[in-house]
């Protein structure tokens, strides 16, 4: 599926490459639990969110929220993938105190949706499009906290039961690159289309990574699962990390046990947690509780009507529309935050047409430079995008100069206030009027003879003359009405 | 006033409607039978108090003239039901002293509609069983003894203390549940009316699960107008169990009485076993007799798969059981036996918790579930229940209304009779009903008659979906013929 050329890793025995595969658990933005009417909410009383049917007490049984199965759906819309229109809820039968029915109640045969596909944008204008094998709906479990007895664990069940979606990736994935910015992007889709939060400090999106090496289009090698990463570096590093072992393993003459392992990111590296031998058998079986999950085209094409713009959409709107670069527009978008901002801007703006690209190098090059440099989110920017606006409108009308505009952008960061009127209290405004820059242009020629005669040899050094020019007026001269003048009175 | 507890239903709603007693005086005169018949073990929870305080209630309102179509009715509910405020166990050690802070939807009807509730039935361990020897409180009596003998036999399960209770005159009716028999086979060792409601007809909230494709509420009574008159309470659509049906639920003692005249009972062949009792099969004839005379249309009808229904039952019951009990585990109520890690308090709960029939049973769907036997049982087993159900279908689809088959196949046994060295023997009890529960059928058991040596056995007739009233009406002309029987005191 790769379209984009990937790391290879150097082995002693030559290049190797990385298969990787990707189960992300999604919890569902939802306010009640997936088969009970419990909160979501995080961040209540341990064992304050939990219902009859969330602490599995006799008798008690599951009934579907209908807002899970829409996200759901949503999600799948967003992934083009195919949505199933009939599914089936399977338990996946263990023992764990954080799972108080004893089976976790999944979709296993029969997933709500299917086959769809990502496409992640990597650096240098390069890009991948990754397989989606399957999304399904599941609980999730509670939560052991071993803190609170010197003898005993105690369990919080707020989380049991709360909604995920398992999104499965075909093992398309061919290096920690990738496999990054494909987390990335499926973070930015679930969030454009509000299913869920992907706050992964939270553990609203973890990831299982499944990696394997084998020479370059040879066959699959043996996998090992790296599961619970709750970060887009440490899975990079885990991946790296995973993927050297293997290949000093395989180097060595030996083989890889195929094995759940857990990264340490304190060390840097992954151990084993459990052997296939020891995997459990989860004796899956469908949910005699619950019927099959049905519903028809016209519910999920009702869905799709109302489905967001979602960022790869977004991205072709602003190429097509403002004549911004594949790159500009992918930085934009990539973050759902930056996108509303930037459009919020554009709504603002007294010519969009004129001035949307301008409104685009502004929000990517000042703010988001000026954000970054004090670690700041988009969404606590001290600048809002009323008043980026009005900078970008006084550029663009030629109020003011582009340098003026910066220092005004640093007045605005450090102490707000309405730009225009900031621009009309301290005399920011640009000088278009001709008489007033002729005076300083005769003024400027007069006291450089020397160098007024050398001009009509060197015309290159028309610029120091522009430069005095700009200098003597404060920067607010018109460059253009400034360069027009002097070309007349020299005679170039 | 201790012949208020030989009443019907009907007959004691009558009274109480006409004030001729009240339902206090109805509730005490059950309560003092409760306390005279403590041998039979059919109670594992009196709850006098509580019954007294609802019969006042229910006697208030029926002075107010706002009476529900229960008010005042004493009944016994089985232990699968969870009932706040009053331990449930499913007469199982795990549960320990269990008290539900909610009440099944089944009961909470029945309470919505006036019943007063006497306290909880015996039965065998969650369910699994069909002779109620399974139950953590020790098996219960049937009031029915063979003719001449001092022997205390088994009421049948596993609804088997709703059974003997009705049978004994200690309440006006009893829940019951049924997942392969447990409410018909009872029934017909007692001389009383069970039905199996279509499943999906009543709501499974609330009641602790043995099996949940299969488990449904019913009723267990002193006649079949009764048993219409509880299931009109406890049926319904109830939007926290996803497997009942959003279907009204028609006034079923309208259909008692009503002519049976032209309607089509089919004679599955496939039932007639060989070494078949010549009395079971005499009592079956009878049942086509009474129907005949009565206007309905006898025919031989085939049910193919019949054979693999019980095969098959075992299967499928004991794999949702499996998963179903995996909640029992030690750490968040019931029985808790100590331990040094998690993995003991599993095992030595369980080990300590469950009785020999649920662990066979927790064994044999663990087993038929794992990863490389799934589809040789499991599997297989559900396509074997869609042939028998569409061996139903077919026979419905030839104009059948009905199909008439024996209950049981035989009368009730001695405590430790069967199914001590070979479970197997014990789960051929079910042979007769195991199918309707795979269809998802209603079926009722209607006393018929006595064998020889005086005790009582049934008939069963099995419906088309969602038809009870059909098998109410064919049920009520099989009771006129037959008549009522009720046992000899001995307690």
């Amino acid at each position: 599926m790769s379209t984009a050329t990937h790391k290879l890793l150097k082995g002693a025995t030559g290049d190797w490459e990385m298969v990787i595969g990707m189960e992300i658990h999604a919890q569902v933005t939802s306010n009640a639990k997936l088969f009970s009417g419990a909160s979501t909410a995080f961040g209540g009383e341990p064992n304050s969110q939990v219902s009859l049917v969330d602490a599995a007490m006799p008798g008690m049984l599951p009934v579907i929220n209908e807002e899970c199965v829409r996200q759901a759906v949503r999600t799948g819309l967003g992934l083009n993938a195919k949505i199933n229109l009939r599914s089936v809820f399977d338990r996946k039968n263990y023992f764990y105190p954080d799972s108080p029915q004893g089976y976790q109640i999944s979709q296993y045969k029969s997933p709500v949706v299917g086959e769809g596909e990502v496409l992640v944008e990597l650096d240098g204008g390069r890009s991948v499009t990754i397989g989606i094998e399957r999304l399904h709906l599941e609980q999730d479990a509670g939560k052991l906290l071993h803190d609170r007895s010197p003898t005993m664990s105690n369990v919080d069940l707020n989380r049991c039961g709360v909604a995920l979606m398992e999104i499965v990736s075909k093992p398309d994935i061919r290096d920690a690159e990738q496999a990054k910015a494909y987390v990335a992007k499926l973070r930015s889709i679930l969030r454009y289309l509000g299913t869920c939060d992907g706050d992964m400090e939270k553990g609203s999106l973890r990831a299982d990574v499944n990696v394997s090496v084998r020479k370059p289009g040879g066959p699959l090698g043996t996998r090992c699962e790296i599961k619970n990463m709750n970060s887009i570096n440490f899975i990079g590093q885990a991946i790296e990390y995973e993927a050297r072992r293997q290949i000093e393993i395989l180097e060595d003459g030996g083989q890889i046990d195929q094995e759940t392992r857990l990264y340490d990111p304190n060390k840097g590296e992954t151990r084993s947690m459990r052997s296939k031998e020891e995997a459990h058998d989860y004796r899956y079986f469908p949910d005699p509780d619950l019927l099959p999950l049905e519903f028809s085209q016209a519910f999920v094409d009702e869905l799709k009507a109302q489905l967001p713009e979602l960022p790869d959409q977004k991205k072709t709107r602003f190429v097509a529309d403002f004549g911004l670069s594949a790159y500009d527009a992918s930085v934009l978008v990539a973050e759902r935050e930056s996108a509303v901002f930037y459009e919020t801007v554009l709504d603002r703006l007294a010519n969009r047409a004129r001035d949307g690209k301008m409104a685009a190098n502004w929000v990517i090059n000042e703010l988001f430079g000026r954000l970054n440099k004090e670690g700041r989110g988009i969404t606590d920017s001290p600048v809002d995008a009323q008043q980026l606006a009005a900078i970008i409108d006084l550029i663009g009308e030629g109020t003011i100069s582009g340098k003026i505009a910066k220092d005004l952008f640093e007045i605005v960061w450090q102490e707000g206030g309405d730009p225009r009127a900031l621009v009309e209290s301290r005399g920011m405004k640009q000088v278009t009027d001709l008489s007033a820059i002729e005076k300083v242009v005769d003024d400027i020629i007069a006291a450089n003879p020397d160098k007024a005669a050398q001009v009509k040899d060197k015309p290159q050094s028309l610029g120091w003359f522009v430069g005095q020019v700009m200098k003597a007026s404060g920067g607010k001269a018109n460059p253009q009405s400034v360069n027009d003048l002097l070309k007349s009175k020299l005679g170039v | 006033m201790t012949d208020l507890t030989s009443l019907t239903l009907a007959e004691a709603r009558k009274g109480l409607a006409a004030k001729t007693f009240t339902s206090l005086e109805l509730t005490d005169a059950h309560l003092s039978a409760i306390e005279a018949a403590r041998v039979l073990n059919a109670f594992v929870m009196e709850t006098p108090d509580k019954a007294r305080a609802m019969a006042r209630e229910a006697d208030s309102k029926i002075a107010k003239g706002d009476a529900g179509p229960l008010a005042g009715i004493p009944l016994g509910i089985k232990d699968l039901f969870a009932t706040r405020g009053v331990r449930t166990t499913a007469c199982s050690k795990i549960l320990g002293n269990f008290v539900p802070t909610y009440e099944s939807t089944v009961t909470s009807q029945l309470w919505r509609d006036g019943a007063v509730m006497l306290g909880k039935l015996n039965n065998d361990e969650f369910a699994m069983g069909s002779s109620n020897e399974t139950s953590c409180f020790g098996p219960v009596g049937n009031p029915w003894r063979r003719d001449g003998s001092n022997t205390t036999l088994v009421p049948g399960g596993s609804s088997g203390g709703s059974a003997s209770a009705v049978a004994a005159l200690l309440c006006m009716g009893a829940t019951a549940t049924d997942t392969g028999g447990s409410i018909r086979q009872p029934a017909a060792f007692t001389a009383t009316v069970g039905i199996k409601p279509t499943y999906g007809r009543c709501s499974r909230w609330g009641i602790v699960a043995f099996a949940s494709s299969l488990d449904q509420a019913g009723p267990i009574a002193r006649s079949v107008r009764d048993a219409a008159m509880l299931l009109r309470s406890m049926a319904g659509h109830d939007p926290k169990d996803t497997t009942s049906v959003d279907i009204p639920v028609p006034d079923y003692e309208t259909a008692i009485g009503r002519s049976v005249k032209g309607m089509k009972i089919g004679i599955p062949r496939e039932y007639r076993l060989d070494g078949m009792p010549a009395e079971i099969e005499k009592l079956w004839q009878a049942g086509a007799d009474w129907l005949r005379s009565a206007g309905a249309e006898l025919v031989e009808v085939s049910l193919p798969h019949t054979k693999y229904a019980l095969p098959a039952y075992y299967i499928v019951a004991p794999a949702e059981a499996s998963s179903n009990l995996a909640r029992y585990d030690g750490v968040r109520y019931g029985l808790r036996e100590p331990a040094k890690n998690i993995i003991e308090l599993y095992e030595n709960t369980r080990a300590e918790g469950f009785g020999a029939e649920v662990k066979r049973r927790v064994m044999i769907g663990t087993y038929v579930l794992s990863a490389g036997y799934y589809d040789a049982y499991y599997l297989r087993a559900q396509k074997v229940r869609t042939l028998i159900k569409k061996d139903f279908e077919d026979c419905f689809a030839q104009g059948v209304d009905a199909i008439l088959t024996p209950a049981t196949p035989s009368a009730a046994f001695g405590i430790g009779e069967k199914g001590g060295a070979d479970p197997v023997e014990m789960y051929l009890n079910d042979i007769f009903t195991v199918t309707v529960n795979m269809a998802g059928l209603p079926g009722i058991a209607v006393p018929a008659g006595k064998d020889a040596q005086g005790l009582p056995l049934g008939l069963q007739l099995i419906g088309r979906p969602f038809d009870e009233e059909t098998l109410f009406s064919l049920g009520e002309v099989i009771e006129q013929a037959a008549g009522r029987f009720t046992p000899a005191r001995w307690w």
